[in-house]
């Protein structure tokens, strides 16, 4: 029997109650007699603080308070994959079944994971009764969806001997697939697990990021890399493209599963992924997307507390799939309205406010969540290499990057990419500024592309990194004496850098071709146009101006620069036709000298 | 208090222990709950509504929307009503003017309700929500060709003091029209804490267009009591929820000046004594906008829909500060009305390469505008861009050591400001003819420079081909 209490003062989220002795801090709460979800946030004598996950409008002082005995925790299991969650993982759709509504109501009571749905479920035929299993030892494994072979896994911090193991066959996720002895006690095993949201998953060990995480997208995988396990933030102000990149990243990245959080971000973005994603085709497998995809939506307009939770929610699952061996994506849009949940619960706390009014903790609570991300051999047999990739946005109070959250992220993240709104206001998208930006993994993914690609990758990437800081650097310069005082090289220098700019950078997330760049277009179309660079160089060391290249090859360059969106991904030896029209009509300059 | 009143929940009180702006501090209660409604009975017999923000045992914190002026803290009558705030809907409120709590001030008759509300409404399940995609055409170039609103949009009006936003959003109002569909839009009108003039050109321009029929005006003004500022579009959108999801009707919301509802929320947050976020705003300001905001959108199985465009006049120009900064994270893009513009005599001035309509890309494009419309929208913009950066290049070299490729540029800012942009306040434009001037704009520049346009785009539309296809 739970600890009973009633309520004594309610203030927005924040619910007090008294006669709580017993109740543990983070423990899950039932609230007044809708019995509302909350959290125990706070202990105070016989008084503890609750963040409730659902409207309090209504609630009156002496109402029962019911404790549950167990933390806020996240079942795990077949049947998360094409789910769509609120931020305390009740099926959104089993909501409007529930509450025969469009609107979401309050206390309403459905179960996560389906009760009722039969697996199919293949048992693990090297193990037997009798043998030692532990922690993460796969027990069988279930066709969850045509994707993702869901492993079911003996619960972490079990350890025991294999009574019994079912045969194949269809089973719900109720009915217990095994029978482990364990300290004397025989322990069912069933299909789904508990775990609690804000404790991290154990592993064995962490691995070093030396993988890319491909995401199609030009300036990512080229010039600002993600790693497999890695981190990063998105930060930029509104209308700079942060939902279009993250559901870019969501949608074409070379992740197995793919874990996306709408964090007190608009409901329409959350719809626009349900909608799409069972059509589009996973560009890796050619599967529905939908079929590798968890969404938590924790609308801007839903209660503030299940925002703060969403976060925690979603990184347990990223974290189990990871134990089956997965390299699993998780992207939270956006961190920021999390941390201004916690503000908000802070505030209402009375704690004392550090910048800005956020909660001195908020460091502290950042690095923990970044600090799950990471590429792992997880516990149990047999050995598994499994990663967890986070990216958060950060929507930073008037575009301004030195504002708590970015700068507080900035510390905990190793890939920067930052969006910038003089780009976004040129409808130069993705609007990822590359002076600002940086990827701390670019040495570390280089063997993967040199192995896979070609082995002049990190030779032409930090060329044409070269070739933007100079053009950066010009434009000031013509800025305050204008293009003519240039010398012939540096307007070179400038020609090319708008060759990349246009023909590589820019990508247009909803063209059919040019949304997704395989690896090898990405470099031949980078080692086009920087080899054009260094033909074009000959020419101006001979005296033909800048001028008259662009002039006699402008057709050609045009050309070019459309190659992203006019040549299709498996017909790659076009560019090479493109490339030698343009080649072979700058030579014909050779002879010329100005 | 009768006995009937008891039993529907009504609990009177006399025993105000503090007045403090426009809060009352109640004490020895039993059984009121938060969010719940409240009477206040003044000595003089008036009587004031307010809503209770904060209960502890005994005590509850309510806020008087029409301020605390007069209020005594002996003798006057506290009634918490055992309900939040609800108002009465119905079809027949199109047509009529109430004040900001959605009570009738026209002198008609009152309302009969079809059925009663909370105003705060109830966030709606994303997973019921369907997206908006139906093209909007309002005749306004800048908007249909390059910031195109859809169907379920929410999306604001970023201006300033003295632009012309209340004239752009009700030549909107008038023109909106979804082609090939017969259906109308209904009107919803907030006026926030606006100027007594504001509000008459809106009624006014409603009547003399005819459409004064089709729309329900909810009026809080300028001198106005400004803790009803923060009830008003919460009231007016629940009867646009009524509207769109009882009646099947399509209803587009205004909402104007949403910065006064803003400075009305800090007023309130600064009296309960809160840690304040950026600016004295309270930290909460973006999820409370949000419970606006949001309440926008179509859903699965309903035939109706609310668009709502919000107007809000920022601070010194400022798009930075948090009004419209949180209003553009939360809304569907935005339109923002630029004073060097309007200074030159364009309108409507807008600033379009700070504007953005998140929604586009779903509303255009083959069988809804037309093929070309993507291409030709991040033409202009790119080019109208590159040109921007070429006029302050030319400010400080002159325009004669710009290139030739570079003039042309400038040529087309000019073309693109005085053709495209520039159009009359009855000036109704259909997609097509807005697609068309902006073909004439870019055929300005030479045809390598069209980079963001398809060749079989160029080769069909472009004035070039066009004239030398049909003759």
């Amino acid at each position: 029997m739970g600890v009973v209490g009633r309520i004594v003062r309610i203030t927005g989220p924040l619910v007090v109650a008294d006669n709580m002795r017993g109740i543990q801090m983070y423990e899950m709460v039932e609230v007044g007699s809708d019995r509302l979800i909350g959290e125990v946030t706070r202990i105070q004598g016989d008084k503890a603080f609750i963040q409730v996950y659902e409207s309090t409008s209504g609630l009156r002082p002496g109402e029962p308070v019911y404790g549950t005995g167990y933390p806020l925790s996240v079942e795990l299991g077949p049947g998360l994959l094409t789910q769509i969650y609120d931020g305390i993982q009740r099926p959104l759709s089993k909501i409007i079944e529930a509450s025969k509504s469009v609107f979401v109501k309050r206390g309403i009571k459905v179960h996560p994971l389906p009760r009722d749905k039969k697996w199919v479920f293949k048992p693990n035929t090297e193990l037997k009764p009798g043998d030692k299993v532990s922690g993460g030892d796969v027990l069988g494994i279930v066709p969850e969806t045509s994707l993702i072979e869901h492993k079911i896994m003996v619960p972490p911090n079990l350890h025991g001997t294999l009574v019994e193991l079912a045969p194949e066959g269809e089973y719900t996720i109720e009915e217990p697939i095994a029978v482990v002895e364990a300290g004397g006690k025989k322990i069912e095993i069933k299909m789904y697990q508990r775990w609690p949201a804000r404790k991290p998953r154990p592993f064995k060990v962490k691995l070093e990021p030396t993988e890319p995480l491909i995401t199609g997208m030009r300036i990512l995988d080229t010039l600002f890399p993600m790693a497999k396990g890695g981190t990063g933030a998105i930060p930029g102000g509104f209308g700079t493209g942060k939902t279009v990149t993250l559901h870019s990243l969501a949608q074409w990245s070379a992740a197995r599963v793919v874990i996306y959080i709408g964090c007190g971000e608009r409901g329409n973005e959350m719809t626009e992924v349900l909608l799409r994603f069972p059509k589009y085709e996973d560009p890796w497998t050619g599967k529905p997307l939908m079929e590798r995809t968890i969404l938590i939506a924790n609308t801007s307009n839903m209660p503030v507390a299940a925002r703060e939770a969403s976060i925690y929610v979603g990184v347990t699952m990223a974290e189990y799939y990871r134990d089956m061996g997965y390299d699993v994506l998780l992207v939270a849009d956006s961190t920021s309205r999390w941390a201004e949940a916690l503000r908000e619960i802070a505030g209402r706390l009375e704690e004392m406010p550090a910048e800005e009014g956020y909660p001195s903790y908020l460091a502290s609570r950042l690095a923990e969540f970044y600090e799950r991300a990471g590429r792992a051999i997880t516990i149990g047999r047999p050995e598994r290499v499994g990663s967890v990739t986070l990216v958060g946005a950060v929507s930073p109070p008037g575009g301004d990057f030195t504002e708590p959250v970015t700068s507080h992220t900035k510390r905990f993240i190793r890939v920067f990419w930052a969006l910038d709104t003089a780009l976004a206001y040129s409808r130069h998208y993705p609007a990822i500024n590359w002076i600002l930006s940086y990827s701390a993994y670019s040495d570390l993914v280089a063997y993967w592309w040199h192995e896979h690609v070609d082995p002049q990758w990190k030779e032409y990437r930090d060329e044409a990194m070269r070739i933007l800081y100079r053009e950066d650097e010009l434009k000031e310069i013509v800025k305050l004496v204008g293009p003519e005082s240039l010398s012939e090289h540096d307007k070179l220098v400038l020609e090319a850098a708008r060759i990349i700019k246009e023909g590589f950078l820019k990508q247009n997330a909803f063209d059919p071709i040019d949304a997704f760049t395989p690896p090898e277009k990405q470099f031949k179309l980078l080692k086009m146009m920087l080899d054009f660079y260094h033909e074009a160089r000959r020419l101006v060391d001979r005296g033909v101006p800048v001028r008259s290249i662009r002039s006699h090859v402008d057709r050609e360059i045009t050309e070019l620069i459309k190659a992203k969106f006019t040549v299709p991904n498996d017909q790659l030896e076009k560019l090479d036709e493109i490339y030698e029209r343009l080649i072979s009509k700058l030579h014909e300059l050779r002879g010329v000298s100005g | 208090m009768t006995e009937t009143q008891y039993w529907l929940g009504v609990r009177e009180y006399e025993t105000i222990r503090e007045v403090k702006g426009p809060l009352l501090i109640v004490e020895g209660v039993s059984g009121v709950s938060y969010d719940e409604i409240v009477e206040v009975e003044l000595a003089s017999g008036e009587k004031r509504r307010g809503r209770v923000l904060d209960v502890g045992a005994g005590i509850a914190v309510v806020q008087v929307f029409e301020g605390t002026t007069g209020i005594t803290r002996v003798g006057t009558k506290v009634r918490f009503l055992g309900r939040p705030l609800e108002i009465p809907v119905s079809e027949d409120m199109l047509g009529r003017v109430f004040n900001g709590l959605g009570e009738p001030i026209d002198g008609g008759p009152p309302i009969v309700a079809e059925e009663k509300r909370d105003v705060n409404g109830e966030p709606l399940n994303p997973a019921a929500r369907d997206y908006p995609e139906d093209f909007i055409q309002t005749g306004v170039s800048a908007i249909d060709g390059m910031n195109t609103l859809v169907r379920g949009q929410k999306l604001p009006l970023f201006s300033g003091s003295g632009l012309p936003h209340n004239m752009l959003a009700a030549q909107i109002a008038r023109q909106a029209t979804v082609p090939g569909e017969e259906a109308e839009f209904a009107v919803v009108f907030a006026a926030i804490g606006i100027k007594y003039d504001d509000a008459l050109f809106f009624k006014k321009f409603f009547e003399e267009t005819g459409a004064i029929n089709k729309v329900a005006m909810f009026v809080n003004l300028a001198d106005e009591p400004a803790m009803i500022r923060l009830v008003t579009p919460r009231v007016a959108l629940t009867l646009a929820e009524y509207l769109a999801y009882e009646r099947d009707m399509h209803v587009l919301v205004i909402l104007t000046d949403m910065t006064n509802y803003c400075e009305a929320l800090r007023e309130i947050s600064a009296a309960r004594e809160e840690v304040p976020g950026r600016q004295g705003y309270p930290g909460y300001m973006y999820s409370d906008l949000a419970t606006i905001y949001e309440r926008a959108g179509r859903v699965k199985g309903k035939k109706g829909s609310i668009t709502q465009m919000p107007i809000l006049t920022m601070p010194n120009d400022d798009i930075t500060h948090p009004i419209p900064d949180l209003t553009g994270y939360i809304t569907e893009g935005q339109v923002v009305l630029d004073r060097g513009l309007y200074n030159r005599g364009i309108y409507p001035p807008i600033n379009v390469l700070m504007s953005l309509s998140r929604l586009m890309k779903e509303g255009i494009g083959p069988g809804k505008t037309r093929e070309d419309h993507a291409g030709v929208s991040n033409q202009l913009y790119a080019a109208y861009s590159r040109a921007q950066e070429l006029r302050s290049l030319a400010t400080i070299v002159g325009e004669e050591s710009l290139s030739e490729t570079d003039r042309k540029y400038l040529r087309y800012a000019e073309a693109f400001e005085k053709r495209f942009l520039s159009q009359g306040f009855y000036e109704n434009r259909d997609i097509d003819t807005t697609l068309d001037i902006g073909w004439e704009v870019l055929s300005i520049l030479p045809e390598s420079e069209l980079t963001n346009i398809k060749d079989e785009h160029i080769k069909k539309y472009h004035p070039k081909y066009k004239r030398g296809g049909t003759g």
